[in-house]
């Protein structure tokens, strides 16, 4: 005879309910995040005949066709070009800027370190499209429209805030004595940074680095207005135009986002860990 | 803090970084200011100083009340939804499970997917005639004929919102997990020992304490969602009858459409004004809470 306390439910039922829920709530979390690019994948391998009526879901025969496309009927391969040099330079002139500033503005003492510290801040906060028609005129008037230059300044500057905050935490976090340390030595402050401090922060730069590299090669606005001809255009604003004869061509616009996206899948799934605690260093940690 | 030597300078160390900043930050929003008191029509060479008329044109013009609603209503919708699913992925993520750093990363995705390229597959999930939604919407018999979700001056909009909550729910995960994290594990353990169900562990520990972090996810999506332009310039390019247009698709379809370039800094200036407002009393709010370091 059961009594009264047992008639609640099985612990044991009740531990499987709990774990089956928790399996289907991830599964639709992982659905609602990669659906979406497994039917951009889907559609990049589909052959055009497919492509006119649904159903078909899958590929009857998967196709590089679109792929092919792409890079022969279109002038993908210098965009893609485009990006990666803007990109690059954006993170090396980004890096070279921002971390002495970073480095003086945690381990060094003079006057305005504050009001600095505020100002990157507000720049950070900054919307682009407040700027964007001036800094047009301006870049119109020193004749770098169409031109790398345009979008390696302008991305440095808006990537700037976010390289300083993450090494300021990182500098912040290395004992002040290594630097007396390197003071004792002989060191000037400079020689103290790139002698001493710059391995010591690595993990800081390689965060900084990706986080710049990533916001450059997404950058749309700023490579939108500036740019004109495939010369300078970059990814993003391929993507946004795309342009076809007659319609969108789906299956090809497909294989162009799975090349611009299937390389930033690698170094950022490798650094994951440490781009969260970058992107958090200072916002969290208080 | 370390003493330097009046000779080395170490004011040198952030000149580099301050000058380009007030190059291609400050100046050019000095310049936006200035250009918004001027009728700027380059083309036809007209270039002349008006005064505050653009701002007086502005109360009137029912075009930017209209941008200003949809963008308010955008940045609503969209930022209470990605911090609401954001917790709740973050409290999926926190608990011990397998493959769960795997899970993680591959929840961060849609995040690191340049915000052109989420905009193009939505658009496609989205089309009318061959998009898998239509087709899943007819399949599982919901709906009897497909709809023009970017055609239609209601559904437009909101298909606006789906697409920026896919792409950024999960940097709000990413926050709220790493606050999340910061939550002493012994607080748990006193909460069990007490007693506490999960439901009351979370109203009374977990969420208290994650109110710093919240805040942070709330103000860093609030001012990413008012400023918002890719998304809407891909998917409707403000259509369909500007029911998507938003502030920053306005002031850029002034500006490099109908090239009025003192009309459209005027309502940069405004977008500047609204985001610098937000920020300050965001700022304020969470310095009160602790959620700042000073």
């Amino acid at each position: 005879m059961p009594s009264e306390r047992d008639t609640p439910r099985n612990p044991q039922m009740t531990q499987v309910g709990t774990a089956l829920l928790f399996a289907l709530a991830v599964i639709i979390m992982l659905g609602f995040c990669l659906l979406p690019v497994a039917w951009q994948l889907l559609t990049a391998l589909k052959p055009t005949a497919e492509l006119v009526s649904l159903p078909p879901l899958f590929p009857s025969a998967p196709t590089l066709d679109h792929f092919r496309t792409v890079f022969a009927e279109r002038p993908f391969a210098r965009i893609l070009l485009n990006s990666a040099v803007v990109s690059t330079c954006t993170t090396a002139l980004g890096l070279a800027v921002g971390t002495p500033a970073a480095f003086a503005l945690a381990k060094l003492h003079f006057p305005g370190q504050q009001v600095i510290l505020l100002g990157t801040l507000a720049v950070s906060m900054f919307p682009q499209i407040a700027i964007v028609g001036a800094l047009f005129l301006l870049i119109r008037l020193l004749h770098l429209r169409d031109t790398y230059w345009a979008l390696i300044l302008s991305d440095t500057t808006f990537a700037l805030p976010l390289v300083i905050w993450v090494l300021t935490s990182f500098f912040r976090d290395v004992p002040n004595d290594l630097l007396r340390a390197a003071r004792v030595d002989g060191c000037t402050a400079f020689q103290a940074l790139t002698h001493v401090f710059l391995p010591v922060v690595a993990p800081g730069l390689v965060t900084a680095a990706v986080l710049t590299f990533v916001f450059s090669w997404n950058e749309f606005l700023f490579a939108l207005t500036f740019t004109a001809t495939a010369s300078a255009r970059t990814v993003p604003v391929e993507i946004a135009l795309f342009p076809g004869l007659h319609e969108v061509p789906w299956g090809e616009l497909a294989a162009a986002t799975m090349v611009v996206t299937l390389p930033l899948l690698v170094p950022v799934g490798l650094l994951q860990r440490r781009i969260v605690a970058g992107l958090t260093a200072g916002a969290v940690k208080g | 803090m370390f003493r330097t030597q009046s000779s080395e300078r170490p004011f040198c160390f952030v000149l580099p970084a301050l000058g380009l900043m007030a190059a291609v930050a400050l100046y050019p929003l000095a310049s936006t200011f200035w250009l918004s008191l001027r009728h700027e029509l380059p083309i036809f060479g007209i270039s002349r100083f008006v005064g505050l008329a653009h701002y007086a044109e502005l109360w009137h013009d029912q075009r930017f009340w209209n941008s200003l609603a949809n963008t308010l209503y955008f940045t609503v919708v969209s930022v209470s939804l990605e911090v609401i699913l954001g917790l709740g992925a973050a409290l999926l993520l926190q608990q011990v499970f397998p493959a769960r750093g795997l899970v993680r990363a591959l929840v961060l995705v849609p995040w690191f997917i340049p915000t052109v390229v989420a905009a193009r597959m939505w658009e496609w999930i989205y089309n009318p005639q061959l998009g898998v939604l239509n087709f899943l919407l007819v399949q599982s018999g919901l709906s009897a004929e497909g709809v023009n979700w970017l055609g239609h001056p209601t559904l437009a909009l909101h298909a606006a919102i789906l697409a920026d909550v896919w792409k950024s729910a999960p940097f709000a995960a990413l926050l709220i997990l790493a606050g999340l994290q910061t939550i002493p594990p012994d607080l748990y353990r006193a909460a069990r020992v007490d007693g506490a169900g999960p439901m009351q562990t979370f109203w009374h520990i977990t969420l208290p304490l994650l109110v710093p972090v919240l805040g942070l996810t709330l103000l860093f999506r609030t001012l990413d969602a008012l400023r918002v332009f890719d998304t809407v310039y891909v998917l409707t390019g403000g259509g369909p009858a500007n029911t998507t247009e938003t502030l920053s698709i306005y002031a850029y379809r002034l500006s490099f459409q109908t090239l009025q370039f003192g009309y459209g800094a005027a309502v940069a200036v405004v977008i500047f004004a609204v985001v610098l407002g937000v920020s300050l009393l965001a700022l304020a709010a969470l310095r009160r809470l602790g959620g700042i370091p000073q």
